[in-house]
């Protein structure tokens, strides 16, 4: 069905699309739950920022990375200098323009979770001996579960998905951050690429509506329980 | 086991304000709907905080001016008008919740002596969601009871409940008072339910 090329190409996807809601997931959660739950001055701009991703074109969101994470990018310069590390035409670079792509739907999706937590359970627990860290865990956290998890699937699905930011951060390099989207522009350059831009299209469509009907089956869990407690 | 109570709080236009010490048996916070009764309770178990006086039961301090004991600390059970019971946990988890939190010292109530008290041991596997009001309401009773509380607040518990589950409950409260010798501090705006359970009753105006 695939040739050795193109699972290549399915599996640096799922590595890079993988990797990058991992790394985001406790940065949008902590993000969530600050939005969700405080009033503070400059909340409004830090909302704005995290939106920003979803509304800029996503070809300055990657040169905004190459100008701060390149080599002579002030974290660029830095990772290089302490860590030898570099993002630049690398995978973990197309990874970082994957989840900052990502971070703003994943934001929504935990936050609306968080919201909808009956606040009132947190008192009843901490009446009953609960630390707020244990009240956090043993109640907050797995009331917000069903939107971590929708926000997972809906970030995995956007990921995988990054053409625009990704290609001007870190190009498009076979094998190392040709992911899908950029595969199927690769081949659609190319003379008699057609069969492989079918193949993979196809490919996108399954991973990108399994994913919707996951998020919105794990979202409907969420409200459906809450409709049962007449909230 | 004296409770001291001498609170004043601002909550918007209003100031709510009560000073009163409760002895053994059911004191009864009675008066109308909005006086701030259950913002007194929710003083007493420490999810609001007074801007000022005192709460004390026996020789503990829960606040003063210097002390303000964050709710975990106070030994202060509470029973919701809501119940507010953890709908992802099961009823048995839910009566552990305090339970398992609960010093060894502290605990003086046993799960299998709980669910015989208030006749709940067949709901244990269910989940909140199932249960009739009277039922939640029961469950909600021995959750706070496991925890190992020193006195028991109740607001309005049977607010929500129809007039057979009222008595059924009412049943529950006047063994709370009598054989489990708990002091409670209930809130009401019903006459009848006060005068029935009521060791003592404070007027709280507007």
């Amino acid at each position: 069905m695939l040739s050795a090329e193109e699972w290549g190409i399915v599996a640096l996807s799922l590595k890079v699309g993988g990797s990058a809601v991992l790394a985001t997931l406790p940065v949008a959660f902590g993000l969530a739950w600050i939005l969700a739950r405080y009033r503070f001055p400059g909340r409004v701009v830090l909302d704005a920022l995290v939106h920003l991703p979803l509304v800029l074109p996503p070809v300055v969101t990657g040169w905004l990375l190459l100008i701060a994470f390149g080599p002579l990018g002030p974290i660029g310069r830095w990772l290089e200098s302490w860590f030898g590390m570099t993002l630049m035409f690398r995978w973990t670079g197309a990874a970082l323009a994957a989840a900052i792509m990502a971070l703003p739907l994943m934001v929504r999706a935990m936050r609306l979770s968080i919201e909808g937590i009956d606040r009132r359970l947190e008192g009843a627990a901490r009446t009953l001996g609960a630390s707020p860290w244990h009240s956090f865990r043993t109640i907050s956290l797995p009331l917000a579960l069903p939107g971590v998890l929708a926000a997972l699937v809906l970030g995995f699905a956007r990921s995988i998905g990054e053409f625009g930011a990704t290609i001007t951060f870190v190009s498009n390099i076979p094998g190392e951050t040709r992911t899908l989207p950029l595969a199927i522009y690769s081949a659609l350059q190319v003379p008699g690429g057609e069969a492989m831009v079918t193949r993979l299209a196809l490919l996108s469509v399954a991973l990108s509506l399994g994913a919707l009907i996951l998020s919105e089956w794990l979202v409907r869990r969420t409200h459906g329980e809450r409709a049962r407690h007449g909230d | 086991m004296a409770i001291d109570i001498d609170v004043a709080k601002r909550l918007g236009e209003r100031t709510i304000a009560a000073r009163f010490t409760a002895g053994p048996g059911l004191t009864a916070l009675f008066g109308p709907s909005g006086a701030g009764k259950t913002s007194i309770l929710n003083m007493v178990a420490g999810l609001l905080k007074p801007d000022r006086g005192h709460i004390r039961i026996g020789e503990r301090t829960l606040f003063d001016s210097a002390t303000n004991l964050p709710p975990e600390a106070r030994r202060v059970g509470y029973v919701f008008q809501d119940g507010r019971l953890f709908p992802h946990r099961r009823v048995r988890a839910n009566l552990t919740y305090g339970l398992d939190l609960a010093r060894q010292a502290d605990r003086w109530m046993g799960l299998d002596e709980a669910t015989r008290f208030l006749g709940i041991g067949h709901l244990l596997d269910r989940w909140p969601h199932s249960l009739s009001g009277g039922e939640a309401q029961r469950v909600a009773i021995g959750r706070a009871l496991l925890a190992g509380p020193e006195i028991l607040l109740m607001d309005e518990p049977l607010s929500s409940l129809d007039a057979a589950r009222r008595g059924d409950i009412m049943t529950v409260i006047e063994r709370i008072r009598d054989e489990l010798k708990l002091p409670l501090l209930y809130v009401s705006h019903d006459r009848a339910e006060v005068d029935r359970l009521a060791t003592s009753v404070v007027e709280i105006g507007e």
